[in-house]
This record gives structure tokens, sequence and C-alpha cells, in this order.
């Protein structure tokens, strides 16, 4: 790569750049064993029926956080509250939406079943 | 500015460049807004998807009989190296603002996703060719083609905005427009491989599992 | 020649008039009379235009602007104008079920079906969500201390995506028919199958515009309220009504996107054969009403809040009291916000879900009664010691709170899925929902303009002619509403054309009278309008603080320069500038001016606007290469803009000083006046804060107060 320092870099700056591509590889590592997990999961027959879904559900609730660590570096020490709290906020949103949509769905089904 | 005060959640200039980090705050937080609005959006494709995978199937195919779990995992893999790659290329330009390797590190991203595409084409090429399963057929079809293509369109539009951040990138510089665009495109980037996430797990894997 | 691959399926006999020609009936005159006054007013607006010379200035003063007050005023004008087409086709309907007791009436079941569909689709989409967001537009900046929203583009692309649906619904009257399946397009009835035709499509893609826009507004808003408000200004200082647009911007962001799954789906169902929502092939139609009520319920309260936030603002105002229980109206406000998304089901508690299901969504509902009950309190408790002045906003917010409350307890009715099981699609719902959506948002949108029009446009309205339009309002609502929840309770149906009970006839006479006592008040708004705009030398309050006001907006000019505020603001009190006033600091010079930087005029939105609509007409009549190109031109514009540099321009600090030093002089120059003559012609703007009125001989002089450096 290459090695042009930008007259304006700030003292501590490629330290900060070293941390941040860890923080990439790391994030890469999890995400790949997480994935490959899932995939195992299914692939090998580990578990099945319910545990299955359970196991899968968790994984890749596990790796969402990964990414958003990660990746799009959600901080949750360092940033606004204000502004996290309006983006978490769509969690409890997504919550509410889905799982009502599915319970709603599927009683009715149920219900309608012969 | 301290190297770690944040004024907006997420991928952020702090420590390179103060006056640009400053000028995100704005910017980058509405457009976290929009991912959060597009992520509802997502949920609600979801769990239509939930659904209908179960109650919508009819006469048609479920779906054990219709995914391809190989082609799912190279396509996960290969989104999850672009969301990386895209990574690299945005320290490149927060370090660095280095041009070229800027530029390279988009393009790797982008024949990534480019392939990502194309292999999902493929695969729905296969579904209707080899198990007759088009969108017409059922529900379930039609949720599944719906949730995967919504996801699809929005990597291509990812990547004719990359397109064109590349020429802006060439045609300006770094200047403050430029890397602002750059660090949405990358949130957006990454956004969209935390819902292929939810595709993965709750399409193709529950779909085979159960 | 192939004139389908040109004009897709548009023929001859799509248009509006040919029907009149082919099966002459009264049904389809009106139809074809409607048609006409749309080509006729547009034809009008032209002549108008370019008999005035008023092309130019329209084109570079507003559809070009970003600013934020001229976006806000042409969201409020496009409401109204689509307000005029939809009131009269509510005096429409009731006078067909007026007339069709055991007989068929005047109008066809098909125009019938058409008139509810598009008066709900219009009063829902385009106007009562325009008029909340201009409202929000013009007034939420000036209140936090902005000089704009955070992204003045975006906000008119908001703008000019909403235009263009509102347009499209337009053409829909000369074009093609529109959708019979109500506001709410429930599939399999809009499905292909049973809806074949463009009805349902110009239902779809207006709709589709209209909250694409609100979503961009929504997010334009909460980042604004997050990220701009000036110096001091804390969350919890904000006014109220800040306050509520910031909910609704939240819901905005949130809700619209069910709605814009469902009427993907819908479009993919009819236009591609999908099946999310067909009888057959495993579709469930069940999840259209699902999905559309996860947008349906938060939007309602999209459009109540603000107007909640407007009734704070107007109660503390004319009774010249702080608000009661500023605190406890936030709480309530954030609660009903959360609590709005979790209701829903109360829309279809008799889908045949199972009654734990309803008992959850019932229980939930009612409890929303209890932060609004709160709100109810509040507002009652900060009139009681005040001195009341019964100005038009003031009737209006009295009257919304005795007529609102009664709507509530309905709507606590309707929330107990036994009752509803009864009353559920009969004109008891129709009687509570204009029950809640008139009083409270439609004459909060009303009192809202009598309260800022001053603000924004430099004079007041005629106070007679308001009060005059409000006494035929008031009364209207209650005679051509208050009958259906009778009638509902004797069974009448809603959307339903015609009837074959006598006993109806006395309480649909009733609703007549009150539709047209509700258009002759409509009447007399716009005159008030008119007479007002005639005498606007003898109105004229140009200082800008006709009522004595509290918070940011009241100590700038009317109307407001360009940039808002001569230098950014700093609070450190809930009423800025009230207290201002009161400790004699208000209208102080500032020590130093600044260059101001606004965004330039530009064609984006206006051009984005346009192709969007050309876009959904394409899609309505399948014209596959009007969809094509407007589409790719569409984009094109966005990406052309993207490469442009010098969008901004600067306001040397030269002409902010002169403007500013000028207002200020003129404000020293003028003795304040008391309330008692609020009325009169002696109310140029400049307030005695009531607290000081008696004492105040010192300071109506004005020379006391405006030391300046
Ligand atoms: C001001 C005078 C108004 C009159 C005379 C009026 C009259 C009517 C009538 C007769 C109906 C049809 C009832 C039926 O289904 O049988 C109706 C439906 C409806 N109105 Fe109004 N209305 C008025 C104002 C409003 C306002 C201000 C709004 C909302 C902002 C509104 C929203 C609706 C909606 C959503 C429907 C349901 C349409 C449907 O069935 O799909 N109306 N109105
Ligand atoms: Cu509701």
């Amino acid at each position: 790569m290459s090695n042009r320092v930008p007259a304006d870099i700030m003292p501590g700056a490629y330290e900060e750049e070293r941390r941040e591509r860890l923080s990439y590889v790391i994030g890469l590592i999890l995400a790949l064993t997480l994935t490959a997990g899932a995939f195992a999961v299914v692939w090998l027959d580990l578990l099945s029926g319910g545990a299955a879904l359970a196991v899968l559900g968790l994984l890749a609730f596990i790796q969402a956080v990964v990414h958003l660590r990660f990746f799009l570096h959600i901080d949750l020490e360092r940033s606004h509250r204000d502004d996290l709290m309006l983006i978490l906020f769509t969690v409890l949103i997504l919550l509410i939406m889905v799982s009502g949509t599915v319970w709603i769905l599927y009683d009715q089904h149920v219900r309608m079943m012969p | 500015m301290s190297l770690s005060e944040r004024l907006h959640p997420g991928i952020n200039l702090a420590g390179t460049d103060p006056e640009g980090h400053e000028a995100a705050e704005e910017v980058l937080f509405g457009f976290w807004i929009f991912l959060m609005s597009d992520l509802v959006l997502f949920a609600v494709l979801f769990a239509t998807y939930a659904a209908m995978s179960v109650q919508g199937i009819a006469e048609g195919p479920g779906p054990a009989e219709v995914f391809d779990l190989t082609a799912a995992f190279l396509e996960t893999l290969l989104l999850l190296l672009s969301s990386f790659a895209f990574g690299f290329a945005l320290l490149a330009m927060k370090y660095r603002e280095n041009r070229r390797s800027v530029l390279a590190w988009l393009l790797v991203t982008g024949i990534l996703g480019v392939a990502f595409v194309g292999m999902e084409l493929h695969d729905y090429y296969v579904m209707a060719t080899a198990h007759e399963a088009t969108p017409q057929v059922s529900g379930f079809l039609s949720a599944y083609y719906l949730l995967t293509g919504t996801h699809a369109l929005h990597v291509s539009s990812g990547l004719v905005w990359m397109a064109i951040m590349a020429i802006q990138i060439a045609v300006f510089g770094f200047d403050k427009r430029v890397k602002l665009r750059l660090m949405r495109l990358a949130l957006f980037w990454h956004m969209l491989d935390v819902v292929w996430i939810g595709i993965f797990t709750f399409v193709y894997l529950f779909g085979v599992a159960s | 020649m192939n004139w389908e691959l040109i004009f897709g399926q548009i023929t001859w006999n799509s248009f509006v008039f040919a029907g009149a020609i082919e099966n002459p009936s009264l049904s389809e005159f009106i139809a074809s009379g409607a048609g006409t006054v749309a080509v006729l007013g547009a034809l009008a607006s032209v002549i108008l235009l370019t008999v005035k010379r008023w092309w130019v200035p329209l084109w570079r003063d507003w559809l070009t602007s970003v600013d934020h007050k001229k976006v806000g005023i042409m969201y409020i004008v496009t409401a109204l104008v689509m307000f005029a087409r939809a009131v009269i086709e509510g005096a429409l309907m009731r006078a067909q079920q007026l007339s069709a007791v055991d007989n068929s009436g005047f109008l066809s079941a098909d125009h019938f079906g058409q008139l509810f569909s598009t008066h709900g689709t219009i009063m829902i989409f385009f106007v009562a969500m325009p008029f909340i967001t201009g409202l929000m537009n013009y007034v939420m900046p000036l209140q936090i201390g902005a000089r704009d929203v955070s992204f003045p583009l975006l906000n008119a692309i908001s703008l000019m995506l909403t235009i263009a649906g509102a347009i499209l619904i337009m053409v829909s009257l000369v074009i093609g028919q529109f959708s019979t399946g109500g506001w709410t397009a429930y599939p399999p009835f809009t499905g292909i199958h049973f809806s074949p035709g463009q009805g349902v499509d110009y239902w779809i893609w207006a709709v589709s515009l209209g909250s694409i826009g609100s979503t961009l507004t929504g997010l334009n808003f909460a980042v604004t309220i997050y990220k701009k408000r000036c110096p001091g200004m804390t969350l919890f200082r904000m006014p109220l009504f800040c306050w509520t647009t910031l909910c609704t911007s939240i819901l905005m962001i949130f809700a619209m996107a069910p709605l814009t799954a469902a009427t993907i789906m819908l479009a993919l169902d009819r236009y591609a054969g999908f099946h999310f929502f067909t009888n057959g092939a495993g579709g469930n139609m069940m999840n259209y009403a699902n999905l559309f009520w996860l947008f349906g319920h938060p939007e309602v309260y999209i459009l109540i809040l603000p107007a909640f936030g407007v009734w704070s603002e107007v109660v503390a105002t004319f009774s010249s009291k702080r608000i009661y229980g500023y605190t406890s109206l936030v709480y309530a406000t954030m609660c009903i916000a959360v609590l709005s998304f979790a209701v829903w089901l109360h829309h279809f508690f008799t889908m045949g879900q199972s009654a734990n299901v309803n008992a959850v969504f019932g229980i939930a509902t009612m409890v929303i009664g209890v932060p609004t009950g709160v709100k109810v309190y509040d507002w009652l408790l900060t009139m009681v010691g005040g001195r009341i002045r019964f100005t038009t906003p003031m009737l209006f917010h009295i009257n919304f709170l005795l007529t609102f409350i009664l709507g509530g307890m309905t709507g606590v009715l309707l929330a107990n899925p036994g009752i509803d099981f009864q009353v559920h699609n009969t004109l008891f719902l129709v009687a509570h929902f204009h029950n809640m959506i008139i009083p409270g948002v439609l004459f909060g949108m009303f009192a809202a303009v009598q309260f800022w029009f001053p603000k924004a446009f430099g004079f007041r309205l005629h106070e007679g002619l308001g009060r005059a339009s409000f006494w035929c309002f008031a009364p209207g609502f209650l005679l051509a509403f208050f009958p259906l929840y009778w009638l509902g309770m004797m069974g009448a149906t809603r959307r339903t054309y015609m009837w074959t009970d006598p006993a109806y006839l006395p309480w649909l006479a009733l609703a007549m009278a009150g539709a047209v006592l509700i258009l002759t008040g409509f009447a007399l708004m716009v005159t008030q309008i008119v007479v007002s705009v005639r005498r606007r030398a003898e109105l004229a309050a140009p200082l800008g603080d006709p009522w004595d006001g509290r918070a940011l907006e009241w100590s700038i000019p009317s109307p407001p320069p360009d940039w808002n505020f001569a230098v950014l603001p700093e609070v450190s009190s809930r009423h800025p500038f009230y207290e201002a006033k009161k400790a004699g600091t208000a209208y102080r010079s500032p020590t130093a001016y600044e260059d101001i930087e606004v965004p330039r005029n530009t064609a984006t939105a206006p051009l984005i606007g346009l192709f969007a609509c050309a876009w959904a007409f394409g899609l309505v009549w399948h014209i596959w290469w009007l969809v094509v190109v407007s589409f790719v031109l569409m984009w094109a514009v966005v990406i052309a803009r993207s490469f442009a540099s010098d969008t901004e321009e600067i306001i040397p600090a030269a002409t902010v000083k002169a403007a500013n030093e000028a207002f200020l002089a003129a404000v020293r120059a003028t003795p304040g006046v008391t309330r008692d003559q609020e009325m009169t012609a002696a109310n140029r703007g400049r307030a005695v804060p009531e607290s000081l009125e008696g004492g105040a001989g010192v300071l109506s002089s004005g020379a006391t107060v405006g030391v300046s450096r």
C-alpha cells in the first residue's frame, strides 16, 4: 500500500489505523466462523427440529451484532446517547411488527385448518 | 477534538479530519435514519416470508426442494468479503486519502458485489428452469422472490452508486462531499450484509432444516 | 401502427367524457362535470399565470425554492386545493345517500365507489398529510431557532413527490376511473381478478409517491430537531409543537415502510401475477390488512400529534398563560407514539383470529386513552385562571376539547372487540373517525392557519369572518356526523350507495344539512382569506408578534427574512421570547452580524417530481417507454445534481444587518398593544406582555426597551 503520509495526519493516527484494520480482520474472522457454524449445523445435521432453529437464530443474532460492532462501528459507549436511542428504537419497532405479524397470521392459520 | 469523540454513531472521520467529521454529523445521522426505515421495510418482508413459507406453499414446491445451500454459502462469502474490502477502502480514504488504493479496494468490493448479484440471478434461473419455481407459482415463492429480490436490488443500486463514487473520486479527489458520500455508501453496504445474515439464516437454512 | 406501444392502454373510451356520450345519465354527467372542472381549472390557472406574467416568479421564487417556509406554504396550498375537491365529494356522497332510500339515487354504484375511495384517499394522503407536513415545515425550524431544515433539497423533493401523487389523482378525474376499493384498497377485491382496469393502479402509485415523500420528510425533520436546535435549546426547552413534530417524524420513519411493502406486493400481484393476496395459490389477503394497518394506525397518530402540538400552543397563547404540565405533555406524546405501534389489530378484530389475540390488542388500544386523557386535563388546566381571549383559534380549541372527548369515548367503545363486532363496517365507525379527524386534525390545522398566518404573510386574517366560518364548521360537523352514530347502531353499513330502511331518512337529512353547513364554512374561510388579502394594509402586523407569543418564531419579523434569524438566538428557558419581553431584553441589536450561507434555488426537485409523476402515469397505463424514460431521467437528475458544486450562496453581513436594524427600529418606534386591542388596526405586531399590562405605560413607548449598542 502507499507510503504517502498525509501532511495533516494527527499524532497517533497510525496507531488508530492499525487498530481499525485489526477490527475489520477480527470482524471477518468472527463472521466467517459464525457463518460456517450455521451452515455446519444444517449440512452435518448436528441438530434437528426446534433446537436447530433456535441455534441458527442465535448464531444469526450474534453475527448481526458482530457486523454492527466491527463493520458498522456501532459503539455503545462512545456514541451520542440520543442518536443511538433513535437507532436502537428500531429494534423495538422491528420486534413489535415481526412478532405481531407472525403471531396474528399464525393464529389465523391455525383456526382455518379443517 | 480528541480522537475518540464521536458526533454520530458508526463509521466516522473523528481523528483524521475534524472538519469533515463535524460536517458528517448531520448527514450521517440522517443516513442512519434512512437505513433504519429501510430495515423496517425488510422486517416486514421477512415477516411476510415467515408466514408465507409455511402457509403459502399451496401446490408448489416447498423450500427444501428448491434451495441450493451451496450457492447460498458462496453468496454469503462473496458478500462478506466485499464488506471487508469496503472496510479497507474506507480506511485508505480516512488515513491516507490515497486515490489509487481507495479505487483498488472499491474495485475489489465491486467485483465481489457483481459476482454476488450474478450468482443470485443464476439461482433464480435454476429455480425457474429446473424446478419450475417462479414467483407466480405460489405465495411462498412470491414472498421468496420479493425478499431476496429486494435485497439484490439494493445491492445492485449500491453497485451503481459505487461506480458513480469511483468517478467522483477521480474527478473531485477527496473533498468533503465525496468523503461523506463514501461513508454513507459504506454504511449502506455493510447494512445489506446484515440483512443478508437474516436471509441466509431464516430463508435458506431454516428452509432446509425444517 | 401499433398505438399500444405509444399510448399503452389509453383509448378514446378512457376519457371520462366518453362515458357521458355512450351512456347519458346524471351519474355520468357528474363525472364528466368533475372532469371538466379539473380541466378548466388547470386551463384557468395556465391562463392566469400567463396573463399576469407569473410563470417566471412562480418558477424562480416558489417551485425551485428550497426554503422551508416556502416549501411549507406550498404544502398547505396543495392541501387546501385537494380539500376543496374531497369535501365536495363528501357532500355528494351525503346527497346520494339521502336520495337513495328505496331507490338507487342519482349516482351509479360504481361512481359512488369511486367517490368514497378518492374522498378517503385524498383526505388522508393529500389533505391531512400535506397540511401537517406544511405546518411542521413552516413552524418547527422557527421554533427551534434554525435557519432551515437539515436537508433543504430533500425537503423540496418530498414536496414535489407529494404533489406528483396529488396530480396523479387529479388526472384520474379525466382519464380512466379511480379505484372503487376504498382508501384501504383491500384485496382480493382490489386484485386484478375483481378489479381489472387502472383504478387500483392509480391508487397504488399515488399513495406510494405520497408515502415515499412522507418517509423522507420524517427523516429530515427528525435530524433537524436532533441536530439544528439553537444554542441553549435543550430538548426539554422546545415548544410542545416541536415535540409533537419530533414524535410524528419518528412515526413517519417507521410507519410508512409497511405501507410501501403492502403497495409493492399488491402491485406485483396485479402486474406480474404474484400470489401475495390472491384467493388461490397460497395467497393470504389477511396479511394485506395486517400490513396496511401496521401503517394505518400509526398514521392516525402521525396526523393527530402535530394537531395536539398546535392545540398546546393555541391554548397557552390565548389563555395568556404558560402551558400546564409541560413535562407530562411531553411524556404523554411519547407514550402515544410508542403505543401506536402496538394496536393495529383493532382495525380487523373481525377477521377471525382467536379471542385472546383480540383481547391483547383491545386492551393495548384502551391504554392509549390514558396519555390522551392526561393531555386533555393539561389543556383544561391551562385555561384555569388564565385570561382567555375567544379568538377564532381558541374557539376551535374549545370545540376540539368538547367533541374530541366524545370521539375518544366512542373509540374506547370500539376498542372492545365485543362491541366492535356489532358496529364494525357501519356508519358508527365512519362517525367515530370523522369525529377524531375533523375537530382534531382538520380544525387543528385551520386554527393553526389562523394563528400563524400573520407570521407567514405579515398581516392578520379577518377575525369576524374567521368566527363566522367557525360557527358554520363546528355545528356543521356535529350535524353531519353525530347522526351517523345512530345510523350505525341502526345497522347502516358504510360504503353503501342505497338503502331500504326508511327509518334512516331523518338522520340522513340531518347529516346532509351538516354537510351543507361545512361547505358554507369552507366558503367563508376562503372568503376570509380573500378579504384579508384585500385589506392587508389595515390588518398588517409586520412586527412579528401579534398574539403576545412565547416562543422564538414571534421574535422575528413577519414574514421572516430568508435567513430567519439575523443571528442565531441563544435561549435559557422554555419561553425565551416571552421572558425577554418581560425583562425588557427583547429586540436588542446583536453585537455583531455575520455572513449567512443559504442554499441556492434549484430545479432538481421539480424535475424529480415531474418525472416521478410521468413514471407513475406510465405504470398506471402500461406505457412502458414512458416508465423507462422517466425513471432514467429521474435518476439522471439525482446523479447530475451530485456533481454540482456551488450550491450555496452567501448573504453578506451588511445586508442582514440593514434588514434587521430596520426591523428593530420599526419595533422601537411602534407602541406595544395590550390584549384588548389585539383585533384592532393598532396591532402591528408589537405586544405588551400580559404580565406587564396595567403598569405598562413606560413600556409601550418602546424607548426604554430597545437599548441598542
Ligand atoms: C368535512 C366534511 C366531510 C364530509 C361531509 C365527509 C363525508 C364522508 C362520507 C359521506 C364518507 C363515506 C361514508 C361511507 O362509507 O358510507 C366518508 C368517508 C371517509 N372520509 Fe370523509 N367527510 C368529510 C371530511 C373528511 C376528512 C377531513 C377526512 C380526513 C382527513 C375524511 C376521511 C374519510 C375517510 C378516510 C373515509 C373512508 C373512505 C373509505 O370508506 O374508504 N373525511 N366521508
Ligand atoms: Cu387504529
